[in-house]
């Protein structure tokens, strides 16, 4: 069965070595079709049809399967994943290039091949007897590929004739072989294998609309005279060289969000990233390419121009004129500078955006405009504009030449109609990469069935499963008499915490904190886990909660309701009336919670004196102890920080925003949030002690001095000393600075403060060193995260890692294994990061909405004193913006501002900005461009004549009284539930 | 890199439940009292047998009741991709001729030849993993070849996870290094009696007695392939002689 032939290999590794491998051909791998007899019995999936409707195509009569070729899958990906195209062979040869070439793209195609309606069948051409080529002297290993490819197309032709001797010739099953490679299609047909490029066979099928847009155009041509705009990149080879030689530096490339004619790239070893401006120096990089750079001599070194810069002109090939590329006159710090020279690895992907209004009704050439400012304008071809033009779409991009000023690229699908709510929620979603498909059958079918009783009986069962597998087992707690209740925002709907306390006879107060078990029910390796380690965390928007877990855990099996029987993973404690802890033990148990209560109403209960239920009792005592334990947080060096969070009152039946707040937080807030604190500090010793190499476990990594930089001048210009040399002495000095004028102040102080901060990243104990392990926010030297299993991955592990610890469930491999487990951190590290920028995205949407048609004065805070611009900040509605003091391309300036880079200020006569000054603007919503609605900011007050607009007040006093009770008799009809997406955040654990 | 494709292949072409292709010759050398050439895909192997004579060196080592088994492992400096003078005695080849000597002892009847010695002579011209394993079937050959009485013999073989939860049997250098932990085990396949286990890092408690049932199938059928071979030599060698036509 085995015939045996090596082959040889030489790598370079400093020196030459000759690498002997086996290679073994088989005869037992099947063609994959229904119609091969031969085959049948090795056959072991057999998917490729034996009966194919013979015309499908214009050109070729016979019916037939596909070959495609490597470069067909790599730059056709979005053509293949049509499913008009079934009955497709993927050779191995094929496969393995598209693995080494694109990952991303390899994961399509493999998505594909594991659709069976696809009808993909994998032919590992490489490992059968008769298809296997070895790579002839003097021929490129991308022509041996070729001709594998072609020996295997050949194969395949006769052996499928083989099977089909009495059939008419016309309905023989045939193999057309799709290429990008003029020469290899020639030479396939040499060989007498139908032929064709991707683009000339799509056209020729008899059902092609809409394909047709979805190629790819790699190769546009230009006419020999055509201004080259960009030079040329270097070949990989000469980057290499340049690379090992020291000359040229790599590292990802940042476009800037606020000039599209500037980027930076962050090099190893500079402490500063590398600023790259100009067109030409950036050299068709596009933000997050792996970029080749070269560094300027010292005297170009420049600085960024703090001016804000769009693409706003109309597309013309000339017109990209030096004066576009504005570099600082004076430059007070020069970064180091350098220009892009070649490109490593293209990390381009799909731009949600829109068409760009084309002049030329007729053109099928159209400009897409990305949502995404670091992405710049795509070209596509597209002959269904007039549709396109009204909605969202999805693009890709497939080349960037350098005779044109844009990339080229092909259009993959519409998403909706732009504006619609919908549709900006679905753009939202993808520009976030935030899984958001609904669950498939195979993870659902992971669920437990309804109804769902706990049972005595059934608590034996578990237990007697379990004992297979250990002997050991700690029973479930049966903790039904305790009374238990939820605190949490209004409107949620999965509960994950729950608390209780009890005064002991010996003075002691016994403190449990509930969490929901979901790891009972997400077993480790099912389809189910697997999803939600994908998922990672689940998403709030304003409007809409993507789910980690399906609705079936996460707002019943799993949320702790009140007055039902739930599994729990208890964590409970004897403290002293001190909060001082006496001893700790956790425990799974069955819990029934006595009432789910709100924030507020936990807070009424405790207020209300007259209550003296043992439910208002424990909720005091929780309450008192809460404060100690705050107190003692803080004493030890823990922030508090501040975020403008907000609170929108929706309209119950549209879900239109009616009434914007921002949030209150209340005692009982704080109360929950330290006894979380306090469970994933104890859960995180527990783990850690028993898995010093496996935990998995969150820091947040102490800022390093120069994040601290604006923090420290701003505080400074209003007399302030602050003092970051660690998070203790940082909050004592955000605590002195306080201001009896500006009461704003403070908060203002802190929401700087906490954009100094570094992201709190999930790791895995064994990858990094004991002395790492700092949470500087929480001033906690372990911590992890335990108390939310519903909505976030990391609590599931965290569970069934503390299960293993008190032997109540084993331990399975992946658990145990770091690699795997670091790349779920990485995964997890990364959701998170953009839940939480879909999330303020979401928040940043629905403002928008709220001031559609509606012009506001409001007070605000300078938060940054730019070039040509203030940051503003507006406390109602944690709203920040910019307030332009340059005037707009092409506006008349009447008011010319000076702008100070000293002391960071801003003045025109005798009226000076200052960073934390107030001032009153006006807030209107610009929606001329309907990709970006942006909120316009202008100044009402201090009045600069030519520049300030009147207040709205003054002229519209009776129109705006008016609207105002309508807009309050709305709110009434309206429900004010607050979601999860501010609240949660509250809970202080979930930004850190 | 997958060590198992969704083709459910292997890196070689190999399913993961197929040995590497064996060959072997016994008798190779004449000096020797047996001798026998192994190989397993591109590992390969020579043993010599000495013995069993008195025992050298100083008498206090010899065994009133059994005889010694001294066993040498040595790689030649041509077995690898870089060429490396790779002296004896090193940590690496004593650890090896440690394991061997176990292995060996648990098959040789070493009760019949007390005061005696049995030296085995192991020298890798190839190595392309499962060096181990290639040693010990080659020793056992070898002892064949010397008439030296066995319980029977001992075969080892080695075994490896891939993507995870996949075990996979005789596994070569590139899976050796590309995956996780290697399980190496010599049994006596008849009686299912284990010489040595080892293995290179930690299993999972789940994993280990998948991999440990696969390598102990491929030690069966290595078993298979080599006593074929014994018997085709025994035959080749009987009709020389001039009895193996003789019918019983």
């Amino acid at each position: 069965m085995l015939t045996s032939k090596t082959f040889l290999k030489k790598t370079k590794r400093g020196n030459i070595l000759k690498i002997v491998r086996e290679h073994y051909l088989r005869d037992d791998i099947g063609c994959g079709s229904r119609i091969c007899k031969k085959c049948a019995i090795i056959n072991e999936n057999a998917i490729l049809d034996d009966k194919l409707s013979s015309s499908i195509s214009k050109a070729y009569v016979n019916p037939h399967y596909l070959i495609v070729d490597t470069n067909v899958v790599l730059h056709q990906i979005d053509v293949l994943e049509e499913d008009v195209l079934i009955n497709v062979i993927i050779l191995q040869t094929v496969l393995e290039e598209v693995k080494h070439r694109s990952t991303s793209i390899y994961k399509r195609l493999n998505d594909i091949i594991n659709n069976p309606n696809r009808k993909f069948y994998v032919f590992v051409n490489e490992h059968h007897k008769d298809t296997y080529i070895e790579r002839e002297p003097g021929e490129t290993a991308n022509n041996r590929n070729d001709r594998a490819i072609r020996v295997a197309a050949k194969w395949y032709d006769e052996h499928l004739f083989e099977n089909q001797r009495n059939i008419s010739l016309k309905k023989v099953i045939r193999i057309v072989l799709l290429t990008g490679d003029t020469d290899n299609k020639e030479k396939a047909t040499q060989d007498g294998i139908f032929a064709a490029s991707v683009e000339d066979y799509i056209y020729c099928l008899k059902d092609s609309k809409g394909i047709e847009d979805k190629l790819s155009k790699q190769e546009i041509s230009y006419n020999e005279d055509s201004k080259e705009i960009f030079p040329c990149h270097l070949t990989p080879v000469q980057i290499h060289e340049g690379i090992k030689t020291g000359k040229l530096l790599h590292g990802s490339f940042q476009a800037s969000k606020e000039n599209f004619l500037e980027g930076q790239v962050n090099v190893e070893g500079y402490e500063k990233s590398i600023l790259i401006q100009g067109y030409i120096e950036l050299n068709r990089a596009v933000h997050g390419d792996i970029v080749a750079l070269e560094l300027l001599p010292e005297e170009q070194w420049s600085a960024p121009s703090e001016i804000v810069l769009q693409d706003d002109e109309v597309d013309n090939e000339e017109q990209i004129v030096e004066s576009e590329i504005i570099k600082p006159k004076t430059v007070k710090e020069k970064t180091p500078t350098g220009k892009i020279v070649g490109i490593i690895r293209r990390k381009w992907r799909q731009y949600c955006g829109i068409l760009q209004d084309n002049i030329l009704q007729n053109s099928t050439r159209h400009i897409f405009v990305p949502a995404e400012k670091t992405i710049p304008k795509i070209r596509i071809e597209t002959r269904q504009a007039a549709t396109l033009i009204q909605q969202r779409i999805i693009v890709a991009i497939d080349s960037w030449s350098r005779y044109s000023r844009y990339p080229s690229g092909h259009f993959v699908r519409a998403l909706g109609k732009i504006g619609d709510k919908e549709t900006e929620n679905e753009v939202l979603l993808l520009e976030h990469d935030v899984p958001h498909s609904r669950f498939s059958d195979k993870v659902l079918s992971y669920l437990p069935k309804l109804p769902w009783i706990i049972s005595d009986e059934k608590v034996l069962n578990n237990i007697n499963m379990f004992m297979n597998c250990l002997k050991q087992i700690a029973k479930r707690t049966d903790l039904r008499h305790i009374n238990v209740c939820s605190v949490d925002p209004p409107g949620c709907t999965d509960i994950d915490d729950a608390l209780h306390c009890n005064l002991l006879s010996n003075g002691n107060y016994e403190v449990g904190v509930h969490i929901a078990d979901v790891s009972h029910f997400i077993k480790s390796g099912t389809a189910l886990d697997e999803e939600a380690a994908l998922r990672a965390t689940t998403v709030y928007l304003l409007d809409k909660r993507i789910d980690m877990v399906p609705e079936l855990l996460s707002s019943n099996l799993c949320s702790l309701k009140a007055n039902e029987d739930r599994f729990a993973f208890s964590c409970i404690w004897e403290v002293t009336s001190h909060a001082e802890i006496v001893q700790i033990n956790f425990c799974k148990s069955i819990i029934r919670s006595r009432a789910a209560l709100t924030y507020e109403e936990a807070q009424l209960i405790i207020d209300d004196k007259k209550q003296t239920t043992v439910l208002a009792e424990s909720l005091r005592n929780l309450n008192n102890l809460a404060k100690i334990l705050k107190k003692k947080r803080i004493e030890n060096g823990a922030l508090v920080l501040a975020s403008p969070e907000i609170r929108f009152y929706l309209d119950s039946e549209t879900h239109d925003p009616i009434e914007v707040q921002a949030k209150q937080i209340r005692e009982t807030n704080s109360m929950v949030e330290e006894f979380m604190l306090l469970a994933n500090i104890s859960v995180a010793e527990k783990i850690y002690e028993e898995f010093p190499e496996y935990a998995i476990l969150r820091r947040h990594p102490c800022p390093p001095p120069s994040n601290f930089e604006p923090l420290i001048k701003a505080a400074n210009y209003l007399g302030f000393e602050m003092d970051t040399s660690s998070n203790k002495n940082l909050a004592r000095s955000l605590d002195a600075a306080q201001k009896k004028d500006n009461p704003y102040f403070n908060t203002i102080l802190r929401i700087l403060a906490t954009r100094c901060m570094l992201q709190a990243v999930y790791f895995n104990s064994g990858m990094v060193t004991k002395d790492d392990f700092y949470h500087y926010g929480l001033a906690a030297s372990i911590y992890t995260h335990f108390t939310s299993p519903i909505r976030r991955y990391a609590d599931i592990l965290v569970h069934r890692l503390l299960a293993a610890c008190i032997n109540a469930d084993p331990t399975y491999p992946e658990l145990l294994n770091k690699k795997k487990m670091n790349d779920i951190c990485h995964n997890l590290n990364y959701r998170n990061r953009m839940a939480q920028y879909a999330g303020r995205a979401s928040v940043a949407l629905h403002t928008h909405m709220f001031f559609r048609e509606k012009v506001q004065d409001e007070e605000g805070y300078i938060l940054f004193v730019r070039k040509n611009a203030l940051q503003i900040l507006i406390p109602k509605y944690g709203l920040e913006g910019t307030l332009y003091l340059a005037p707009v391309k092409g506006g008349e300036q009447y008011v010319n501002f000076i702008y100070n880079e000293e002391n960071h200020t801003q003045s025109y006569k005798e009226i000076v900005f200052h960073t934390f000054d107030p001032v009153i603007v006006q807030l209107s919503l610009d929606s001329s461009n309907i990709q970006h609605e942006k909120l316009i900011f202008k100044l009402v007050k201090p009045y600069i004549h030519n520049f300030s607009v009147p207040s709205v007040k003054q002229d519209t006093e009776k129109s705006q009284s008016n609207l105002n009770l309508s807009a309050s008799e709305k709110r009434k009809e309206g429900d004010a539930f607050s979601f999860k997406s501010s609240s949660k955040k509250k809970k202080k654990m979930s930004k850190q | 890199m997958d060590l198992v494709s969704s083709q459910g292949l292997r890196i070689d072409g190999r399913r993961p439940n197929e040995l590497r292709k064996i060959r072997c010759k016994l008798g190779v050398f004449s000096q020797p009292e047996g001798s026998a050439y192994l190989e397993q895909g591109n590992t390969k192997v020579l043993a010599a047998v000495y013995g069993p004579h008195q025992t050298k060196g100083s008498r206090s080592k010899a065994i009133h009741d059994a005889a010694i088994v001294n066993c040498q492992y040595s790689m030649a400096t041509f077995s690898t991709n870089e060429r490396k003078r790779r002296p004896r005695g090193d940590l690496k080849s004593t650890e090896m001729t440690l394991h061997l000597k176990q292995a060996m002892q648990a098959s040789i009847k070493t009760d019949l030849y007390p005061y005696s010695q049995i030296d085995i002579y192991l020298e890798v011209l190839q190595a392309d993993g499962g060096n181990y394993c290639a040693c010990v079937n080659a020793a056992t050959l070898a002892l064949i070849d010397a008439g030296i009485p066995l319980k029977e013999y001992v075969i080892a073989c080695s075994a490896s996870l891939g993507n995870g939860d996949v075990p996979l049997i005789d596994v070569s250098h590139l899976e050796e290094t590309m995956g996780g932990s290697n399980l190496t085990v010599a049994v006596l396949p008849l009686s299912g009696q284990i010489a040595v286990l080892e293995m290179s890092q930690k299993f999972h408690i789940d994993h280990l007695p998948v991999v440990l049932n696969e390598a102990l199938n491929g030690c069966r059928r290595i078993y298979e392939i080599l006593d074929e071979y014994v018997k085709t030599h025994l035959n080749e060698i009987g009709t020389i002689a001039g009895w193996a036509k003789s019918d019983f």
